[in-house]
This record gives C-alpha cells, structure tokens and sequence, in this order.
C-alpha cells in the first residue's frame, strides 16, 4: 500500500518536474550564457568567445567580466541608431496595425451570427501559411516592374513605376500584413461580447455614433486592443525577416543588427551584448503582455 | 438583440480579407507561370512543379523539415500538455511564478534572442549543431504554443465529471486516461498542428542553430529568395499552401462534427 501512494506521488511529481526541467535548462540556462557571453571578450580561437564557464576557477568567472561590449554598444551610433529605429517602426507599425484592424473586427463582431466562426477561420488560414511566404509574396507585388506597378499602370493611376520595396514603407506594409491576425483575433474577442444596449442607450440618449465610439466602444474593447497591440509590438521591435527581405540597407533594425554581427561580423560576444539590449528594451512590455494574457486566459476567454 | 452590418462594416471586411489574401493568391497564380520572370505572366505551365520534384537540394530540405516538425511537435505535445496540467491542477507550487513566465516569456521573446541563446548554450555543452538542435530548440518554443491551447481548455471544463471519477475510487492516472485525456484531445490535436506548423515555418531559430546536413526548408527557401525571386519557390510555396489549407480545414471539420456528436449524445 505505501509502495503504491510512493509511484503515484512520483508520478504526480513528474507533471510539474518534466516541463519545468525542460524549460529550465533549455530556456533559462541559455539566457544565463548570453548574458554571461555579453559581458565577456572575443577570442581568437573557435567558437569565437573566451569560455563560457571554467568550473574550476570561480573567481576568475566573476573577475573576467566586463562591461566592455556594453560600451561599445553606447559608443557607437548605430546601435543606438537601430534601437530607436527598431522602436519607431514597430510602434507605428502597432498604429497603423489598430488602424486597420479595428474596422475589420469590428465588422466580424457585427456580422450575423452564422457567419462568425467562418469569418474567424479566414482571418486565422494565413497565420498558418508560412511567414516567410507571406513575406516573399510581397516582393513580386512591391517591386519597380511588380505587380502593384503593374496593376496602376494599367489603370491609367501612375504613369512611373513605384519604388516601395527595399525601403521603410515596404516594411510598413510588410508588418501590417504579416501581424494583421495577431491584432485582429484578440479585438473582435472583446469587440464580439459588447453589449449593444450600451450604444443604444447612448444613441437615444442623443450622443452622436462618433462620440458613442469613443466613450463607450474603444474603452470596452481595451482589453483586446491592449492584447493585441502588445502581441504585434513586442515582435516587431525584434523582427528579422521582414526588414531583410522587404526593407532597403538603410532600413536600421535591432534584429538585423543582431543578425549581421553574428553571422557576417562572428562576433558573439557583441551579438549576445545587442540580444541583451533589446531584451531590456522589451522586458516591461513583456511583463505587461504577461499580465494581461494571464488575466484573459483565467477569466476563461 | 439584431445586430445590423452597415456600409461601412461590409466594406472593411471586404477590403481587409482581400488584403489578406490577394497576395497569397497572386504568388499562387504566378507558380503556373510559363515565363521565368516571375512578374510577368507568359502564359499557363506546369514546368516549375517538374522542376520543383528534380531539386534534390530542395526536396532534401523538405524532407529534413518534415522529419523535425513530427518529432518536435510530438515532443512539444507531451510537455505541453503536462505543462497545462500543472498550471491547471496543481494550485500552488514552488516556483509556479517562474514557471509562468518560461512558458509565456518564449512566446512572445523576438526569435533572434531565443536562437542565439540556445545555439550558445548548445556550443557551451559541446552538442553538435545539426538536425538535433534544431528539434531541441522547436520543441522548447512550441511547447508554449501547446500549453496555452491545452490551458484554456483545462479551464473551462466541467471538474465535476473528473471528480465524480475519483470519488467512484479511480486511481488519479486512470481518471487522467479515461476521463479527461478524452475531453481535452480536441485542443491536444489542436495544440499538436500549431507546434507542428510552427517548427515547419521557422527560419531565424532554425538559422542559428542548423549544423551540416540540416538545411530546412526555410533556409533553404530564404537563401534563393535572397538571390531574386525564382518561380520554383512559388512552386514549392502552392504545394504548402495547399497541404495547410487541406490540413485546417480538415482539423475544422473533425473538430466540428465531434463537437456535434458530443452535443448529440448529451441530449
């Protein structure tokens, strides 16, 4: 009988341990390394970083340490460039984004009843349609002789080809696209348990639809829009793919900078000092995101 | 209560799904086309699919994709799911905040961060980079994905059943197997194909921590789109589309008809 209630305890035991080890040694441990490497020097030797851990020598670990990649990182202009850059698309990506979104969930939440989920299928079909497809499509459409020029010509609406892609609009356009489920999903959640009596009352009431808008609808749907702009900012901010392929040289992103000196500089010591960097820059939104995410699946929506 | 679709809800819709989906049904159109100059249309052929089966480096790639969406999603499920179990069963335990925050923080972390961390966690412990790293590093991001979709429906559904299952004496691993394995495998199912589809999406993890003989198809398929645009990529990305639509709207349906029985045999 004891034997028995000691299997089943190590068995219940194993629910939590098994995930948890997982994540520990492959999610918390390499984040460790990176930080450790961040702060470390560039060997000549490969890999290309001093070691990672000598375990036999504590106090050279800790003496070893500086700050000098971080320096670097302050004194050269381009990080701080690509950072605030980095920042800057994103948000306005994350605008543009709630642009665009609201009125299409907006019009999903109106939409009768039967049509709902069909509508929901639709807008989650290209999330599960790679990425990087979705942003290669792009390429041909935004292109001098593609098919958006080609499309506007024939219309008679522009007589020069369009230069979009390789600059900061293609990436605009490339983000909105790719993220437009992410911002969707979560406010038509809101958006769809709105209570119509509200904007009835306030309608009788004499308040007119852009002013009922405001006080009523966008306070109720805050939830979902804050979801969903955390969901699309967070990302972007450290997005590689869609300034690469759509952006031009100039386009200045983190993720890319990140990018470059570990595969074209092999610097790994200053990728890991840059991964960092955007780490800190995301670590409040992050937390938040966290939040709010919890509170959404406890509430059982 | 009816709720009325005005001008403006219509137009939105349609502008927002044609949005959504011209420019995959563009890049679809132009894979059956005749001319290599992937804009400009020449006329209807199917010689870029022949051309796609003959790219033994891209079939390679595909097949090595394949072999790591199966085996990390499978992965991921299991620990998932146990993950789910944890955060919904066990009330309280020691470090439950921290536990949290590993399975919410991957989600959302930029993927050049979480590549470069585990691929210098991977050289610091002397793993070979290759098709195994790779399969460690998918399992451990979509394993988040699957806890999530797992947790929801964790919470939603009916205790009483797991309870009135004990209180008839099953031992807590039978009750698990016979009572609520069976409620929740619609959102295992769920949770598999979201990790599967992940891990086969992936390029920056996968980038950072592929070795010799472990090209997928992402990497293979962004080195070509670096060189310009090649209608065999536009090929290979209908073939995708086609197996994922096929695939979602197959989940939809078995989800929607057990959904139907279940309410069937409550009544």
């Amino acid at each position: 009988m004891k034997a028995r209630s000691l299997t089943r305890r190590l068995t219940e035991g194993l629910v939590p341990a098994l995930p948890y080890l997982w994540l520990g040694v492959l999610f918390l441990v390499p984040f460790l390394i990176v930080l450790k490497i961040s702060l470390s020097d560039t060997a000549v030797a490969q890999p290309p970083y001093a070691p990672v851990v000598e375990w036999s020598d504590v106090a050279g670990f800790f003496g070893g340490l500086d700050l000098e990649n971080f320096q670097l990182l302050v004194e050269d202009d381009l990080y701080l460039l690509a950072t605030l850059s980095s920042v800057r698309i994103a948000a306005l990506s994350t605008v543009l984004l709630l642009l665009v979104g609201f009125p299409i969930a907006y019009g999903m939440a109106r939409a009768p009843e039967r049509y709902r989920s069909l509508l929901v299928a639709l807008v989650i079909l290209p999330f599960w349609t790679s990425f990087l497809i979705r942003i290669y499509a792009w390429v041909a459409i935004l292109k001098p002789e593609g098919l958006l020029t080609q499309g506007l010509m024939s219309l008679g609406l522009i007589s020069e080809p369009l230069n979009i892609l390789n600059t900061e609009t293609a990436v605009y356009i490339g983000i909105v696209y790719a993220y437009l489920p992410f911002m969707v999903l979560p406010l038509y959640a809101t958006l769809e348990k709105m209570d119509d009596t509200l904007l009835e009352a306030a309608l009788d009431l004499g308040s007119t639809p852009w002013r009922s808008f405001w006080t009523i609808t966008v306070p109720l749907a805050m939830p979902g829009i804050m979801a969903g702009s955390l969901l699309c900012f967070i990302p972007a901010v450290g997005e590689f793919v869609i300034p690469d392929l759509l952006g031009g040289s100039e386009t200045l992103m983190i993720g890319r900078q990140l990018w470059s000196e570990f595969f074209s500089n092999r610097d790994w010591p200053l990728a890991s000092a840059v991964a960092i960097l955007l780490l800190i820059i995301l670590v409040v939104p992050i937390v938040v995101y966290r939040d709010v995410e919890a509170r959404r699946v406890e509430s059982g929506s | 209560m009816t709720r009325r679709l005005s001008l403006f809800n219509v137009t939105s819709l349609v502008l927002g799904f044609a949005f959504l989906y011209l420019p995959i049904l563009l890049l679809m159109v132009y894979s059956f086309n005749a001319s290599r100059l992937v804009t400009v249309w020449g006329g209807f052929s199917t010689q870029w699919y022949g051309a796609l089966f003959r790219n033994e480096a891209l079939m390679e790639a595909a097949w090595v994709t394949l072999r790591i969406a199966l085996l990390s999603a499978s992965l991921a499920t299991i620990l998932g799911t146990l993950a789910a179990l944890a955060l919904t069963r066990y009330g309280r335990f020691f470090g439950r905040t921290l536990f949290t925050g590993m399975v919410y923080a991957p989600m959302v972390m930029p993927e050049v961060i979480t590549g470069l961390s585990l691929l210098l966690f991977f050289v610091a412990i002397g793993l070979d980079r290759g098709f195994w790293t790779i399969t460690l590093a998918h399992t451990t991001l979509t394993m988040c994905f699957v806890t999530v979709v797992v947790q929801s429906r964790l919470m939603t559904f009916d205790r009483s059943l797991e309870e009135a299952a004990m209180d008839l004496g099953a031992p807590p691993l039978r009750t698990f197997f016979a009572v609520t394995l069976p409620l929740i495998a619609p959102s295992i199912v769920a949770g598999f194909l979201l990790a599967f589809t992940l891990s086969l999406d992936d390029l920056v993890i996968a980038s950072f921590n592929t070795g010799p003989g472990a090209t997928t198809l992402p990497i293979r398929i962004y080195s070509q789109v670096r060189l310009g645009l090649s209608p065999e990529v536009n090929a290979a990305s209908t073939i995708l589309i086609g197996i994922v639509t096929l695939g979602v709207m197959t989940a939809t349906l078995v989800s929607k008809r057990s959904l139907l029985r279940s309410r069937r045999n409550i009544q």
